[in-house]
């Protein structure tokens, strides 16, 4: 690794290269799912390369190759510099990046049990257990379970003088029932929806999970949702479980802090953000009790967004974003941060892989904890609505407008919760929303969930990122919009 | 310079080499592909990216697993066969898995350009550069992307099977930004020299120059002129559902409606790779041709796709629509054709009294599986229309919207044409002009 990213700085420093960094990366992934008692995909891949980004004549380039060998790490990083000068051609400033000092280290992420040693019998014989589970319940007419493992080995070098070798384990887990009588396709998951729960871990974080106690459960759930009342249309209060609230936090904090988005970058597909940058320190984003961070730490926890240092070669941080209620940060880079007079990126600049060049992407943007547990939030709450794990989320491409369904509801009365609710969804204005978060439950019940798949970019990257969070009640919110007519 | 058939075929040669699984598939696929992005009217990232990957299935006692890896040293080859086989054998025997096909017959089709295949970076930054200076005229600013490249794509099995195919590709998209709007537009195609970026990038700052300083609608049922792109990622909702698996699971909105007259008379839908406006190989994941298919013929489901799998459980041809093995979701057209109207943009708009046109969505995600509700926002040029005019912009809306309901209410159609959104897969799809779209909702731009 080391010779071939050596070589390729050398190569586009010579010519004419003012900055280059090297990312060279070896990607080792395990996917296995089952589907009604059968193995449905048993994969494995592995994919290593190398790309190289560049400053030249002011401009970017970017290029990559699977071939690590001398002629074709020579020719890569040439082809960076030509791009890089074809760029030029439409440039408006000259690139600058904020300063970084040289690092020269190496990190290993948590993992106890690596899943890429652990025999994938022993995988497939804990979902094909699930999935009995799930099928004995009457009703239940597709179960699905699956894992997803992930291990990236990652060499940044850069013409600074760092030298960075970083090592990764990712985890995914879950399972979902799904039941169709009449006109209705409903289902469970479990512990999340699309993949279920994804940390940077090994293993053990599988064992943790406890998939089979729970598959009954869900599985009588998915079918007693066919039973159960539609959720109503109007104003009401509600809660949201954690991992709801999680997502919540991606779509309507985590994406509009990112300083790229703010500034056009991402217009054309991504989008842009309402967070313009007069907004910091003045913006009353959310109610008091929301205090918001971007924490790509260790200490912060195994979130998809740990990291020890960004693909920029920045040491990973913990950066304030909303402070009692008050926006007061973005995710940035080195060029943004530098384009708006800040001293130091925030380090969240993140590639998927050796072929793409890193974007500003959320690390872990979490919800801090509040007091109290969920049984006391639904016990203050009276009367509402309690809605858990997401079925569907969308927002507008500026980050005001949403609206979320979940699987399932109970209605809450008298301070319990109590009949189950089919459909639920609910919608609003991000800002409107936050500040009418007036209860965040305590450290008990905060999770630190991880999204897989977020997509941004052009070509499009999929990166994962964490959230931590608790449940939330949320005051006279609209409820049922997706099924009002 | 991308993956040649002499290189695929060597790569086989290895596979087989190695491989002592009973049966053996191995598709090997390259990418050579670039893209150059701009924002603020300035190119802001610029790439350009060289793979291969090679993707070994193997077979063993009616079970098989997958194993890729882009590394091509004996060693490495050798270790992906042994590891494919060994994932295999861990497994329970599948009694519904099939041997893999042998060769086969295919219709030739003609997808590659060289000129695109290697268009260089500097070709590509000139015409961006046209594109800025066109925003700069009008006191826009321009985002957007133009890429280009090839794909090659080998497939082979250990009966025999052996098929390769070639494709150039290449897109543009732009949107155009005033101070209070935004105007869009996209095209692709296999020669970037058809695209017409030009009319592209005129189309997508009229859009934002006609919707300057939007207004507010209130949410509502409205009539609505659909542009092609806003239809087609709102129908790719389907395109699984369409799938015999999908049935047979019942996953698919199309449950129990086989043979029932599930849209308007007026919608007529056929899934074919050979049609001239069309892209992609003429297999499938397992090397099986694809074949032209009715899907939708005056409104009624009149046929699904089929893998092998599905093909011998309904006792039916395989239609050349499966996905690679093993997968969970079985097979689902991939290109869409929706037969047009007679009527142009333009008249559409003139017969409308009160109405929205709609350029595209944006972030849409499916509400209820079988009612097929969709929500999701417009985006990039929303307009009011009255007395057969566009009388201005309008301010983004959410929908909620069952993409069944909506093809019961198309009144009007364009001619289809080669379309691509940002949320499916590349159509020939028309515009439409629907009655009482639903909006519930509307946002602050």
């Amino acid at each position: 690794m080391k010779e071939s990213a050596q070589r390729a700085l050398d190569t586009s420093a010579a010519r004419g290269a003012t900055y280059a960094d090297v990312r060279v990366i070896d990607i080792r992934q395990r996917y296995l799912s089952t589907k009604n008692g059968q193995a449905a995909q048993v994969r494995d891949s592995e994919s290593l390369g190398l790309g190289i980004r560049v400053i030249a004549d002011g401009s970017w380039g970017f290029a990559s190759t699977c071939y690590l060998d001398v002629t074709s790490v020579d020719a890569v990083a040439a082809q960076a510099v030509e791009v890089a000068r074809a760029s030029a051609l439409c440039r408006k400033r000259e690139v600058m990046l904020a300063p970084e000092g040289k690092v020269v280290d190496r990190w290993e992420g948590e993992c106890q049990i690596d899943p890429f040693s652990l025999p994938v019998s022993t995988c497939l014989d804990l979902m094909l257990r699930v999935d009995q589970e799930l099928r004995r319940v009457q009703g239940i007419t597709l179960a699905e379970a699956s894992m997803d493992f992930r291990r990236v080995d990652q060499l940044f070098v850069s013409s600074e003088g760092s030298e960075i070798r970083q090592v990764k384990t990712q985890t995914g887990a879950g399972f979902v029932a799904t039941s169709f009588s009449g006109d209705q396709i409903q289902r469970r998951s479990y512990p999340n929806s699309f993949g279920g729960q994804y940390q940077t871990r090994g293993y053990e974080l599988v064992e943790e999970l406890d998939l089979l106690k729970h598959a009954p459960r869900i599985a009588e759930e998915a079918a007693e949702l066919h039973r159960c009342d539609q959720c109503p249309e109007g104003f009401f209060d509600i809660i949201l479980g954690s991992s709801q609230v999680g997502l919540q936090i991606h779509e309507s904090i985590g994406h509009p802090i990112e300083l790229d988005r703010v500034l056009g970058d991402e217009a054309n597909y991504a989008g842009m953000s309402f967070l313009t940058l007069d907004q910091p320190g003045r913006l009353q984003y959310g109610s008091p009790a929301i205090n918001v961070v971007a924490d790509a730490t260790v200490a912060h926890g195994p979130g998809l967004g740990t990291f020890a240092y960004d693909d920029e070669g920045v040491p990973a941080q913990s950066t304030p974003i909303i402070q009692n209620g008050l926006f007061v940060g973005y995710l940035t880079s080195r060029e943004s941060a530098a384009m708006t007079g800040r001293a130091r990126s925030s380090g969240a600049m993140r590639a998927e892989a050796w072929n793409r060049i890193p974007l500003i992407r959320m690390t872990n943007v979490s919800l801090l904890p509040g007091n109290g547990t969920l049984e006391d939030l639904i016990a203050d709450t009276g009367e509402g609505i309690y809605m858990e794990t997401n079925r569907s989320w969308s927002i507008d491409d500026r980050r005001y407008n949403f609206q979320f369904g979940t699987e399932v509801g109970w209605e809450i009365r008298n301070g319990r919760k109590t009949r189950m609710l089919k459909n639920p969804s609910y919608g609003g204005i991000t800002t409107e929303f936050w500040n009418a978060c007036d209860a965040v439950c305590g450290p008990e019940d905060w999770v630190l969930w991880g999204t897989p798949n977020c997509g941004k970019g052009q070509p499009p990257q999929t990166m994962g990122t964490g959230h931590g969070a608790s449940p939330v009640r949320i005051r006279k919110i609209h409820v049922g919009v997706a099924y009002q007519q | 310079m991308n993956l040649s058939r002499q290189f695929a075929d060597e790569i086989f040669s290895k596979v087989l080499k190695y491989s002592t699984a009973e049966e053996t598939e191995a598709s090997v696929t390259g990418t050579s592909y670039s893209l150059t992005r701009f924002a603020n009217n300035t190119i802001h990232q610029n790439v350009a990216e060289e793979d291969i990957v090679l993707s070994i299935r193997a077979v063993s006692g009616q079970r098989t697993a997958r194993t890729s890896t882009n590394r091509f040293d004996d060693a490495s080859v050798r270790r992906a066969c042994e590891t494919a086989l060994a994932l295999a054998e861990l497994q329970a025997p599948d009694p519904d898995l099939l041997p893999v096909p042998g060769p086969q017959t295919y219709r030739p089709v003609d997808r590659y350009d060289g000129e695109t295949a290697e268009l260089d970076p500097r070709s590509r930054a000139e015409t961006v550069g046209r594109v800025i200076e066109r925003a700069e005229h009008d006191g826009l600013t321009a985002a957007g992307a133009f890429s280009s490249g090839s794909v090659a794509h080998g497939l082979y099995t250990s009966r025999g099977l052996s098929v390769f195919h070639e494709e150039s590709v290449s897109e543009f998209s732009v949107t155009m930004l005033g101070a209070s709007s935004s105007g869009w537009a996209k095209r692709t195609g296999q020669r970037w020299r058809m695209l017409d970026i030009e009319d592209a990038a005129n189309c997508a700052a009229r859009k934002a120059l006609e919707s300057r300083e939007p207004r507010e609608v209130p949410a509502g049922k409205y009539t609505v002129i659909l542009e092609p792109a806003a239809l087609l990622d709102m129908f790719g909702f389907l395109l699984l559902d369409f799938g015999a698996l999908a049935v047979d699971e019942q996953r698919s909105s199309l449950t129990g409606r086989l043979n029932q007259k599930v849209f308007g008379s007026n919608i007529h839908i056929a899934d074919d790779v050979y049609h001239p406006l069309q892209g992609g190989a003429p297999f499938d994941g397992e090397g099986i041709p694809r074949e032209r298919v009715e899907l939708v013929k005056d409104g009624i489901v009149k046929n699904l796709v089929y893998s092998r799998q599905s093909a011998r459980k309904h006792h039916v041809p395989a239609t050349g629509h499966g996905f690679p093995l093993p997968n969970e979701y079985g097979e689902a057209p991939v290109n869409i054709v929706m037969k047009g109207g007679p009527h142009s943009h333009e008249a559409m708009i003139r017969s409308t009294s009160r109405g929205l046109l709609v350029t595209r969505l944006w972030y849409i995600r499916e509400v209820d599986p079988y009612k097929k509700i969709l929500t999701g926002m417009t985006r990039d040029g929303t307009f009011w229309i009255e007395d057969g005019e566009i009388k201005y912009g309008v301010k983004n809306l959410r929908f909620n919207a069952s993409i069944i309901d909506l093809l019961n209410c198309v009144e009007m159609m364009s001619p289809s044409k080669r379309t691509a959104g940002e949320e499916s897969i590349e159509m020939v799809v028309p515009a439409v002009k629907v009655l009482d779209f639903n909006f519930s909702s509307l946002t602050k731009f």
